[in-house]
């Protein structure tokens, strides 16, 4: 029989497996929290300032023009929403394949895909131009007819697959550490804290019969989690494959957005699961070696997917004959925005295949650097599907650039800024790494275990 | 603050039952034990535990979760308001001709239709758990707080059928509890 390794390293139980997770939550942390807070408030700043800026004076201060007319915004929230997507993979995918390796990580990727979601969401409220009109997008009984939105737009499926996926996520985050949060509480102290964290686990107990519903909810939630996840970014993808433009009027579109957003997601994740090694060193644990390695292979399989993708659309825009489509596709690689084209080709397929060496798998040092290198590629390939595609459409008297102004940049810099805020709180705050759920998988992999 | 929080916590704290609980430190014991106090003819006793264990529904005789069918008969609420919503709004209370298209554009509404039913059937099975398992509960008594951590737990309330406080801390013992105690749960 193979011998599985262990899940858990050290020589924990139950006790030591509570102590060392809420660690960072009872004690002050290391000083490098507070110098990683700051910058990211610096950031949260500039962001504030960039889309504040924008909603104020108006869309003229970023580079969105004639004929480009989504820029930044678009092309963020894309990039940002497709981060969420491994969190809800981890979470929900993983767990009904049985993936006892994803409890220790679960956590975290799910808070991920919370803040993630909740970064993209105030992109395009600011591309509407009128963000303080944001509630027409939601079909509420108004006075204006009652004037209806358009169901049949893809921009208004998103606005459904947006909030639903972000309620979902919030709600199956949340019930998944409420018993962590009854364990926070029940060793809370001071009176305020056992008062917050009572609230917050909704007077948790632990009884076997609410574990009994509890397990089957959360099954549930992991079953609905799986189609609701796989369409977000289906219905993202349609936002460009419904409109008739080449290079966005493409079948392929949803599962290469899908695989594109598990992707870049699993290059975030990696990127977190990095720094919080290096912050707090007891998880590392936790976060063994071998879940970065399962990550990594995760990275090079879907980076070979979306290469996959990249081709076949060169392909078929060949092999479909129309001579848009096949101009579309030689613009995009050997056009004004070549340069942006072949760095999503080089990050994207090109550097995470030096994950075929185990060694570079389990390397710290490459694995951050090529999950840097992913996030960038990432954000190249939306920047490349928006503006090489509107840029020069079927007329060439409707040809144009669109150029960054230093608000564009603001706002993308500026939104790791408010990611990077709220994962900081919430390690501070929340169970990083969830208690009830690492404990059951002890065993696995000691002397005298078994499957539990 | 402090004096506060106390106070406001006292003011509404879920009241318990009054019964005996005894603790084990290891879940393979608890399970079997569960299982002895089960043929001993209670009824209503619980076991608790820092995390789920595999076996302690049989042990206990709880039976299998009924959320499933809320899940399923809210989903398909949700299904039918979506439909319902779309073409009421799209087809019926203000109908616009957008680009030519139907205005029972069935197609381009499933996405709204499949959105609405997985977040009815969401909200609707956590809403159920929530309320099934009587949360929210205010700093409800808590026999050890170690049960949330690292201890683990069987508690038989005094309304239990054929309850007998000292019969009931006998077997608790003999089943090889490390501690056992007259408590409210």
């Amino acid at each position: 029989m193979i011998k599985r390794n262990q899940l858990v390293l050290g020589n924990k139980n139950y006790k030591t497996i509570t102590e060392d997770i809420v660690h960072l939550l009872e004690k002050f942390p290391p000083k490098n929290y507070y110098i990683g807070l700051a910058v990211a408030v610096v950031l949260l700043m500039v962001y504030v300032v960039a889309q504040g800026a924008t909603a104020v004076f108006g869309m003229g201060l970023q580079g969105v023009n004639h004929p480009v007319g989504w820029g930044t915004d678009i092309i963020t929230f894309v990039f940002w929403i497709g981060i969420g997507h491994a969190g809800t993979l981890i979470s929900a995918i993983l767990f009904l394949f049985r993936q006892k390796w994803r409890t220790s990580i679960a956590r975290t990727a799910e808070a991920m895909t919370v803040f993630a979601v909740m970064v993209a969401g105030t992109f395009p409220i600011i591309h509407t131009g009128r963000p303080w009109l944001g509630y027409w997008l939601l079909p509420y009984p108004n006075q204006r007819g009652p004037l209806w939105v358009n169901f049949r737009s893809p921009l208004l499926w998103d606005v459904f697959a947006v909030s639903t996926y972000a309620t979902v996520s919030l709600v199956f985050w949340y019930i998944g550490m409420v018993p962590d949060l009854a364990t926070i509480r029940d060793r809370a102290k001071h009176p305020v804290r056992k008062l917050v964290y009572g609230m917050l686990s909704l007077g948790w107990r632990g009884t076997a019969r609410s574990w009994s519903h509890y397990e089957i909810v959360y099954m549930l939630l992991a079953g609905l989690s799986t189609p609701l996840v796989l369409s977000v970014h289906s219905i993202v993808s349609f936002d460009f494959a419904v409109a008739g433009l080449p290079g966005w009027h493409a079948t392929i579109f949803p599962p290469y957005f899908v695989a594109g957003a598990v992707f870049s997601g699993f290059g975030m994740v990696v990127t977190l699961m990095v720094l919080l090694r290096k912050l707090v060193p007891v998880f590392k644990d936790y976060i063994t070696l071998d879940h970065m390695e399962a990550m990594n292979k995760i990275i090079m399989c879907t980076g070979l997917m979306v290469g996959y993708a990249y081709s076949m659309e060169f392909f078929i825009a060949w092999y479909g004959g129309s001579p848009y489509e096949g101009f579309i596709f030689l613009n995009r690689a050997f056009g004004p925005y070549g340069w942006a084209y072949w760095i999503m080709v080089v990050c994207n397929t090109v550097i995470p295949q030096i994950f075929w060496w185990k060694h570079a798998r389990r390397s710290i040092p490459i694995m951050f650097v090529v999950s840097i290198f992913v996030n960038i590629g990432m954000w190249f390939e939306r920047f490349v599907i928006v503006v090489t595609s509107l840029h020069r459409d079927f007329l060439p008297a409707n040809w144009g650039m669109w150029k960054m102004t230093i608000f564009d940049a603001g706002a993308i810099i500026g939104s790791f800024g408010m990611f990077f805020t709220l994962f900081l709180l919430y390690i501070r705050t929340l169970p990083p790494i969830a208690i009830a759920e690492v404990k059951p998988v002890l065993p696995v992999g000691r002397d005298g275990g078994h499957h539990g | 603050m402090a004096n506060f929080a106390e106070s406001l916590m006292s003011a509404c704290r879920a009241k318990g039952k009054p019964g005996v609980a005894g603790i084990w430190l290891d879940e393979h014991q608890l399970v079997k034990a569960a299982a002895k106090v089960k043929e001993a003819g209670f009824k209503k006793f619980d076991a608790i535990s820092p995390f789920p264990i595999h076996g302690i529904d049989e042990a206990c005789g709880i039976p299998r979760s009924y959320i499933p069918w809320i899940t399923f008969i809210f989903g398909l609420t949700g299904c039918l308001f979506g439909v319902w919503f779309t073409w009421w709004t799209s087809a019926e209370n203000w109908a616009l001709n957008i680009g030519g298209k139907p205005m029972w554009s069935l197609a381009a509404f499933i996405p709204v239709i499949f959105e609405c039913t997985i977040l009815f059937a969401a909200l609707s099975s956590v809403g159920a758990m929530i309320l099934i398992n009587g949360l929210p509960k205010v700093d409800p008594p808590v026999i050890d707080p170690d049960l949330t951590c690292s201890k683990f737990a069987l508690f038989v309330p005094e309304d239990d059928h054929g309850y007998d406080a000292d019969r009931v801390t006998k077997l608790f013992r003999d089943l090889g509890a490390v501690e056992v105690k007259r408590t409210e749960f």
